[in-house]
């Protein structure tokens, strides 16, 4: 039982471990952290605009994966293809997974959450209808799907090709920039500035243009809002657009780095970037960055320091203490303001 | 209003009923309670035919009726200890499952001669191999691990509000089931418990003429009757429960957390007091569970559960018992009679959940209370509408 207690107090070489790369976990952490906070977003626009958690937008992101899957069989890609046609396959799979993510979101939202907010209903409601359409859109892929046209639908883990392949950009030996402190590939560098560059260009979008103003002020304030001619049902499907076409781009980058998809591959990610948007304050843009690339570095560093089967735990006891301290997050809520 | 929207041939009933003495409607309610019970523990022998249709077993997939119907009074259980955490205080929770873990861990580590925490304690003091600590003593130490589980994860996290609270305690099942995972020194791990116990019972003859314990591995009715006793007691207490001023702080949280406050409910407490409340009940859940699988493993305790637990209270209609007990019956009773249909199950589920939601979001047996606010939310959003 004491050796028990003893495995929460992290063994000396733990702590050598984790410090003696320490660049090199962070990087990783914030590779892993940078997709989860663009899957974060569609999670805080939605809430921030409908208080409601979208649990259906983990599917939202596991059908961005299938759409990769889809345009690099219909296109033909395959390993080791010539350099233009990577980047030209990479970007009709990006541009593909974006429409098949934001679509699946547009219509989770028109079929099943507009009738209910006709009728007023309460946030229980939403949620579990939530996870109803996510049951659905699982089993889409993981039974109906399968049922009518076999393989490569179906239960089973999918590979997908890897176009790009990983590189050292930074790193040791043989690399573009030589150096002991860090390795860096090239597919990280593509996740993390293609995730933070979607998210700027988002936050630019919402803060800048016309449309954004729109979506603000029916977070504000719905009432207000619609008084000022804001169209409220459009932006609420303007806002599942957005997040879902920031799952997709998620989803891209996702399967560049892991080359899988599966019928619920959605799951743990989804659960993940929940948490990150809470953590970052739910409802808060900016919020959603901070919170993923924190939470990716954490359980990057908690499985160094203990092991990779606690990467979880640390994560949600993370989640508890930031909110104990701070019930609405680190950021709060900015999207609109602070409702209790 | 409400009188005026009434069937003619209801209001006959209601009249009639209302127009009979006190102790004739008594008298009545008791009769009917009594044959609902005595169908109830009836059940199992079911076999008149058209309504033997029923049974799960017709199938050569089917389970065994017994057990599906042990199963269906086990997450009634459930149903009704997370709708006092759902329905009656309004606290939305996802890790219902941490609790129906710690109530079968509970009895999977102390009173499994084969768990690593009773034989380190067979070592260290010396008692006889195959020791364990007994059923019976089992109950008051799960129950009391609840009730700590419930007060640790309530404490620090109760102050939250709605979503918040969600994910916390979303957090806090998928905890409970990663610890349990990992560390082997305590809950042997990823392979989990074996040899759990059953509940102490008389030697009875079985239809082989063997004799055997009451509660054994082949008899499943047996379990299925003692669920249903446990139940049948747990849904008298939680009736008392919210008659009592316990049971209106309940509701008046529920209403608004604030007004509540000002008017000098102790939110916090009885918050508290409602998450303990579920969680004991998880637990006890959780513990026939396990006693009835004798062997459990941490992936029996997936975060999906904690949905479905969900699930089966709206659906039912959250804040009524009966209509969580209804929607625990159904989802876990249909999945069972259908079984030659399984890889289409968790899709009829989804769209079933979907659809139910859409067309019937109050449950399909709202509380009177519950129901009476849904149509109250409904003519406001037309009344919203209308205006705009």
């Amino acid at each position: 039982m004491l050796e028990q207690l003893g495995l929460l107090v992290v063994p000396l070489v733990a702590w050598d471990n984790l410090f003696s790369d320490l660049p090199g976990h962070t990087v990783d952490g914030l590779t892993r952290g940078a997709i989860y906070a663009l899957v974060a977003l569609g999670y805080t626009l939605v809430y921030g605009v409908m208080r409601l958690i979208n649990f259906a937008h983990s599917e939202v992101f596991m059908v961005g994966t299938w759409a990769v899957l889809g345009i690099y069989t219909v296109i033909g890609a395959a390993e080791g293809d010539a350099l233009w046609f990577v980047i030209v396959a990479t970007l009709v799979a990006l541009i593909g997974a974006m429409l098949a993510s934001a679509g699946t979101a547009l219509a989770v939202e028109r079929i099943a959450y507009r009738p209910l907010r006709k009728k007023n209903a309460p946030p229980l409601i939403f949620l579990i209808t939530a996870i109803g359409c996510s049951l659905v859109l699982l089993e889409i892929f993981g039974q109906v799907l399968h049922a009518f046209f076999g393989e490569p639908f179906g239960r089973k883990t999918i590979s997908i090709p890897s176009l790009v392949q990983t590189e050292q950009l930074i790193g040791p030996r043989g690399s573009l920039l030589t150096t002991d402190a860090v390795t860096i590939t090239n597919l990280q560098l593509i996740i993390f500035l293609g995730a933070v560059g979607m998210m700027l260009a988002l936050d630019m979008f919402v803060n800048r243009s016309r449309l954004g103003r729109g979506v603000r002020a029916v977070a504000q304030d719905p009432d207000t809002a619609a008084l000022m001619g804001v169209n409220q049902d459009r932006v609420f499907m303007l806002v599942f657009i957005l997040g879902g076409a920031m799952a997709g781009v998620a989803a891209l980058l996702y399967t560049m780095q892991f080359d899988i998809t599966k019928f619920n591959i959605g799951f743990l990610i989804g659960i993940k970037a929940f948490t990150a948007a809470v953590l970052g304050g739910i409802g808060n843009l900016r919020g959603a960055l901070l919170g993923g690339l924190l939470l990716g570095i954490v359980e990057v560093y908690s499985s160094t320091l203990f092991d990779s089967s606690w990467a979880d735990v640390t994560a949600f006891i993370l989640l508890i203490l930031v909110l104990m301290i701070r019930p609405t997050g680190i950021l709060g809520e900015s999207l609109g303001k602070a409702r209790a | 209003m409400n009188v005026l929207t009434k069937v003619p041939g209801t209001l006959a009933i209601q009249d009639r009923w209302r127009g009979m003495s006190r102790l004739t409607r008594e008298i009545i309610k008791a009769v009917g309670i009594a044959a609902g019970i005595a169908f109830l523990v009836y059940l199992p022998f079911l076999q008149v035919l058209p309504f033997a249709q029923i049974r799960t077993d017709l199938s050569s997939r089917g389970a065994s009726w017994d057990a599906v119907l042990f199963q269906i009074v086990i997450y009634m259980i459930v149903a009704v200890g997370l709708n006092v955490v759902i329905g009656l205080a309004g606290l939305l929770d996802l890790g219902y499952i941490g609790f129906y873990a710690v109530g079968a861990y509970s009895v999977a580590i102390f009173g499994s001669p084969s768990s690593p925490v009773t034989e380190w304690a067979v070592q260290k003091f010396g008692f006889a191999e195959g020791w364990a600590v007994p059923f019976v003593a089992c109950v008051p130490i799960a129950i009391a691990f609840a009730l700590l589980a419930g007060v640790m994860l309530g404490a620090p996290t109760l102050r939250l509000r709605g979503d918040y609270l969600a994910i916390v305690t979303m957090g806090f099942g998928e905890i409970i089931r990663i610890v349990l995972r990992n560390v082997g020194e305590v809950s042997n791990g990823p392979q989990g418990i074996v040899e759990i116990p059953s509940p102490p019972g008389p030697k009875v003859i079985n239809d082989y003429g063997v004799e055997v314990d009451l509660f054994n591995r082949l008899d499943h009715h047996y379990w299925y009757w003692l669920a249903l006793a446990v139940l049948i007691v747990l849904i008298i207490l939680v009736r008392r429960l919210e008659n009592s001023r316990v049971g209106r702080a309940w509701l008046a949280i529920r209403e608004d957390e604030d007004a509540a406050a000002i008017m000098g409910v102790p939110a916090l407490k009885y918050k508290l007091w409602a998450f303990a409340i579920g969680a004991m009940l998880g637990a006890t859940a959780g513990m026939l569970f396990a006693s009835h699988q004798t062997a459990i493993t941490p992936n029996d305790f997936q975060l999906n559960l904690s949905f479905l637990f969900v699930a089966m209270v709206v659906i039912g209609g959250s804040g009524n018992m009966v209509g969580a007990m209804l929607g625990a019956f159904l989802i876990t009773y249909l999945p069972e009679r259908f079984r030659d249909f399984q890889e289409w199950r968790p899709f009829a589920f989804g769209l079933a959940l979907v659809l139910v939601m859409i067309f019937r979001p109050q449950g399909l047996v709202p509380s009177r209370r519950r129901a009476a606010e849904f149509r109250d939310r409904k003519i406001e959003a037309e009344e919203a509408a209308t205006d705009a």
